[in-house]
């Protein structure tokens, strides 16, 4: 006997991609999205590849400090001081 | 058996520490905190004001604020949300007198299109026994492709094509490490308007990457 879940198609799933990788799928909607990813080799690649963006994005360096802002932040923080009294 | 240690050891926190320099006047420390937080100190208050320029001055007000308030922190939130409160606080003082300002309904997704994270007719349609299931399939990307340094250039340009509020909340847990509690303080929206946001902009920065590498090796 099967129990009655309802299949999850392709087209639903693309759409709970990210609240899976968020953890904030109830339980039951959590095992039918894995039971699709058991058998359907495509949506287990659009998953593969949504993991690829993040990790990417993860290696994504700031864009550097422009010299010039890096400048009047300094001077700000020298002005700071002498008012302040702060420092050695 | 022993009962589970829960005693976490009592260390001075690398924030603790960067506070102290701070308030001593150590330049070194306040560069390495302002080059830490910049990028993402832009990208929030580009959310909030119209161009990047103006956003860079609001990132310069922030840290004056920064320095004048720094005696009174108390350390009851940390550092970085202190600091980009100061930050939330100034563009949106900004942005008030601009013109031609992001209004902060745009933070809400309400404001957002309300279109699917793949084009519906890559799937089968519902005169189908597949109805729903893939018509157009994704193909892996080309390991090599994957491999090399490319993703991450095409993450970066596909992140500059979403809607401000979309690019800020996947820069800010995606780019910058955030976690969803820490965005949805400091942009003011509630959790599942974060994750609706992080979804359609990873959606489309998934797409985006198709787009460049997924269907060239098509035939
Ligand atoms: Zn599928």
């Amino acid at each position: 006997m099967t129990p009655a879940v309802p299949d999850l198609s392709c087209r639903e799933l693309v759409e709970l991609v990210t609240d899976y990788l968020e953890a904030s799928l109830p339980v039951d909607e959590r095992t039918r999205f894995e039971l699709h990813l058991t058998y359907c080799e495509f949506c287990r690649t659009y998953l593969a590849q949504m993991r690829q963006v993040l990790e990417s994005a993860g290696e994504l360096t700031e864009e550097s400090l422009a010299p010039e802002a890096r400048d009047a932040l300094l001077a700000t923080f020298r002005d700071w001081k002498k008012g302040s009294g702060g420092g050695s | 058996m022993e009962p589970p240690s829960v005693s976490e050891p009592a260390g001075i926190t690398t924030e603790e520490r960067e506070l102290a320099a701070l308030r001593a006047g150590d330049e070194a420390a306040f560069l390495a905190l302002v080059t830490r937080h910049h990028g993402a100190m832009v990208r929030v208050a580009t959310t909030f004001v119209r161009s990047q320029a103006i956003a860079e001055e609001v990132v310069q007000e922030t840290w004056v604020g920064v320095l004048r308030g720094l005696h009174l922190f108390e350390g009851r939130s940390s550092l970085k949300s202190w600091i980009f409160s100061i930050l939330v606080n100034c563009a949106k003082a900004r942005g008030l007198k601009e013109v031609r300002s992001v209004p902060m309904s745009s933070l809400g997704p309400e404001e957002e299109e309300d279109a699917p994270s793949v084009s519906p007719d890559r799937f089968r349609g519902d005169e189908d026994r597949w109805a729903g299931h893939w018509a157009e399939p994704p193909a892996p990307w080309p390991d090599a492709r994957v491999e090399s340094s490319e993703l991450v250039a095409l993450v970066a340009e596909a992140l500059d094509t979403l809607p401000q509020a979309q690019r800020t909340v996947m820069s800010l847990r995606d780019v910058d490490g955030w976690d969803s509690g820490e965005v949805c303080a400091l942009l003011g929206i509630t959790e599942v308007n974060q994750r609706v946001l992080l979804h359609r902009a990873r959606s489309k920065v998934r797409a985006f990457l198709e787009e460049r590498l997924g269907r060239e090796g098509l035939p």
